[in-house]
């Protein structure tokens, strides 16, 4: 273990922190230009660095699994110990390297998107600081360490969506995503609570994710109001996932989400942050593996919600709206490949998914771009001839979505879908296959309705330039070639492809269902046809479109009475009943009549003060003499 | 002359001057009740001397003599002022400060 010190691997995380203070402080005094690309510049040290630790870790004696550094100890109480120290394993050299590429690729994208906006220092600024916070989650060596970086993407995230503030909806959004995230991390911390503090009742209190791992059998005796203590933990941290990660019944934030600026969107909200609850499931997998029930809670609850969200998916008419759902779903996917019981499965789908997904989303910001602001699939059509690259780039993500061979997604979800099926739970597989036969639907419609067909305006639509397309065509690349790589990938982050013999119908049913629902996806979405089942469904149309009406229930199952609660109890009672009225109109009103009463005690009559001084030097004299007799 | 006497004169004259600094409406002679309160004390501190035969009470009585004189130079200044501006130097008619 003595040649596991790297010393670049700060130099990953410093590299975006000094791109976020330049662009901070000295941002004003910077040119669009010098100040988009030293943002970029920034990001591309880190991916540099990432890769020099990349060589490290590749170049390591068999049994050390991890580079490792430590800066300096954060804090000390008794016996816990929070250092700050960095990681470099298999799992977080893959999120590094795809965090870094992406991030930088989607930086130099956004020179172009964002250009002539007036705020665009703070737009690097902010973006800066969120790859250093994701790069301390990803690389951090202790769930704390991790936790730090987990709150600081969440507010980079409510940072970039209420980017442009001055529209309320905007910082409504972020506002949503922040609260909602709340609910989440508050469940994380518990559990982290939970986590430490009988670590250290069972003596073993170190919190490293080596020690962590040779300790956590240890926990296996203890329990929490008659609940396994690890499947409490492990439940706690999920739902922690679920509010980052955006699944269910905590997703309601992603969508909304959308209000940011698409290059945003297509980097914390499709590829990196809400990827980092199935990063944290991965990282201590070896905890969920061994609680009951943990791993199950898991596998329902993001079958369930990849069903759910792909089903939303198919009747929106926003473009970003789709790929926000589509986002929900595809991440259930990862998780499901965790809840199987292959976690690399999920990482696979992960890296592939921050492919493809920022492919699509650059492509529809590309697609906003051309047609002015306009977000709305039907108002579009016909693009195909006017933003040609556009059109290709799309195709590319439309086809890798959808599951078709030989791209990266076929791969990634079949490994997922297959290991379910493996794991005997036979209606979580078939509700899998569903959902990637309703992926590739509500894909082709979207690129059905968008580029072909005839066009809905004559507005002139203007094709992207280099800047935007070439970080898509690299995107592209990948999406459509990672998928070369999945035997590598698996071993390399801890899992094996078993070469299970499956029936020939199992094997190929995602497959099918994928090819199935791009054939329905232009067949159903013929206008007539579509008006025909909308009449027909009406009700079912209804429910789906308006997302089955979870944002209302939300409204009044949770928001209303809370905001009764707070503006009845909190607002008019605590705060100003008993603070304001009671505590800081009550001090100054007691000092008032006391006052009152004390003056009539100043008469001005200089015999009576007199008076009670002698009696006062009598009680003195008296109390005196007592003392001496 | 015994310690015992000395103290009970000092009492005499203390409690007698008490009684007509609060009785008696004249500031004037309030003043002059004060000044005689003082000379009990100094009439105690001789006692002491006496009891303990040690010049330390003494040296007391003479710090309080300097007091009382400086005392009764100020109050002095501080009637002859309130005479100036109440014309009148009877207690319970300047009652200005009266809360």
């Amino acid at each position: 273990m003595l040649n596991d010190f790297c010393p670049y691997i700060k130099w990953i995380m410093i590299f975006p922190f000094a791109g976020f203070l330049v662009n901070l402080f000295f941002g004003k005094k910077l040119s669009e230009k010098v100040s988009g690309s030293l943002a970029s510049a920034a990001i591309l040290l880190s991916f540099g660095c990432s890769l020099l630790c990349f060589r490290a870790l590749l170049g390591l004696p068999e049994g050390t699994p991890a580079l490792k550094e430590t800066l300096y100890v954060w804090f000390a109480a008794g016996t816990l110990n929070i250092p700050v120290g960095f990681r470099f394993d298999n799992l977080s050299a893959v999120m590094a390297l795809v965090v870094t590429g992406v991030s930088f690729l989607i930086h130099v994208y956004s020179m172009g998107y964002m250009r002539g906006d007036r705020d665009l220092k703070r737009f690097f600024a902010s973006l800066n600081l969120f790859v250093f916070f994701m790069l301390i989650l990803v690389l951090a060596d202790n769930p704390v360490l991790m936790f730090v970086g987990w709150e600081g993407v969440g507010l980079c995230s409510c940072l970039l969506i209420g980017f442009w503030y001055e529209n309320m909806d905007n910082a409504r959004a972020g506002k949503k995503a922040f609260i909602t995230n709340r609910v989440g991390d508050a469940a994380f911390l518990t559990g982290l609570v939970l986590l430490i503090s009988f670590l250290n009742l069972a003596g073993v209190p170190g919190l490293d994710f080596d020690s962590l791992k040779a300790n956590i059998g240890s926990l296996a005796g203890y329990s929490v109001k008659g609940l396994p203590l690890l499947t409490v933990i492990s439940v706690l941290f999920f739902i922690g996932a679920t509010g980052k990660s955006a699944q269910f019944p905590l997703y309601i934030w992603l969508p909304d989400a959308m209000a940011g600026p698409t290059p945003v969107s297509a980097l914390i909200h499709a590829a990196t942050m809400v990827t980092a609850g199935v990063y944290m499931v991965s990282r201590l997998f070896f905890m969920f593996e061994i609680s009951p029930y943990a791993l199950e809670v898991i596998l329902y609850t993001c079958a369930f919600t990849a069903l759910f969200s792909a089903v939303i998916a198919t009747l929106q008419s926003d473009i970003k709206k789709i790929l926000a759902y589509s986002t929900i779903s595809q991440i259930g996917y990862m998780f499901m490949g965790a809840g199987a019981g292959m976690y690399a499965g999920g990482f696979f789908h992960l890296t592939t998914h921050a492919f493809f997904k920022a492919l699509l989303f650059l492509a529809a910001g590309s697609v906003i771009h051309a047609m002015g602001g306009e977000q709305n699939i039907f108002k579009m059509g016909g693009l195909k001839g006017k933003i040609k690259y556009t059109f290709l780039l799309t195709l590319a993500g439309w086809i890798t979505i959808s599951g078709i061979p030989p791209f990266s997604a076929f791969y990634s979800k079949d490994l997922i879908i297959e290991e379910i099926y493996g794991s005997g739970h036979f209606w979580v597989w078939l509700s899998a296959v569903a959902t990637a036969g309703l992926t590739a639907y509500y894909m082709t419609r979207l690129f059905k309705i968008t580029f072909l067909g005839t066009p809905k305006t004559d507005a002139h639509a203007r094709e992207a330039p280099p800047v935007m397309l070439v970080p898509m065509a690299v995107l592209a690349a990948l999406s459509l070639a990672a998928g070369a790589f999945t035997g590598w990938f698996i071993n390399f982050s801890g899992g094996e492809v078993t070469d299970a013999r499956l029936p020939f119908l199992v094997k190929e049913a995602p497959l099918a269902a994928g090819l199935a629902g791009i054939a329905l996806g232009f067949w159903l979405t013929k206008e007539n046809l579509a008006a025909y089942l909308e009449k027909v469904f009406k009700p079912l149309h209804k429910l789906i479109y308006n997302k089955f009406y979870v944002d209302e229930i939300y409204e009044a199952l949770v928001i209303a009475p809370l905001k009764v609660l707070s503006e009845s109890f909190f607002f008019k009672f605590i705060d100003r009943t008993l603070i304001d009225e009671g505590m800081v109109d009550g001090t100054s009103r007691s000092f008032y009549f006391a006052g009152e009463f004390l003056r009539k005690a100043q008469n001005g009559n200089v015999q009576l003060y007199a008076l009670f001084f002698a009696f006062g030097l009598l009680a003195v004299l008296a109390y005196i003499l007592a003392a001496a007799l | 002359m015994n310690g015992e006497n000395l103290l009970l004169l000092s009492f005499i004259l203390f409690s007698l001057s008490l009684l007509v600094f609060l009785t008696n409406r004249n500031l004037l002679i309030m003043l002059m009740s004060l000044e005689l309160m003082l000379n009990a004390a100094n009439i105690a501190l001789v006692n002491f001397a006496f009891v303990r035969r040690s010049a330390e009470p003494a040296a007391w009585l003479f710090m309080l003599f300097a007091v009382a004189a400086a005392e009764a130079g100020i109050g002095l200044a501080i009637l002859l002022m309130l005479a100036r501006t109440f014309k009148t130097l009877r207690a319970d008619l300047i009652n200005k400060l009266r809360g």
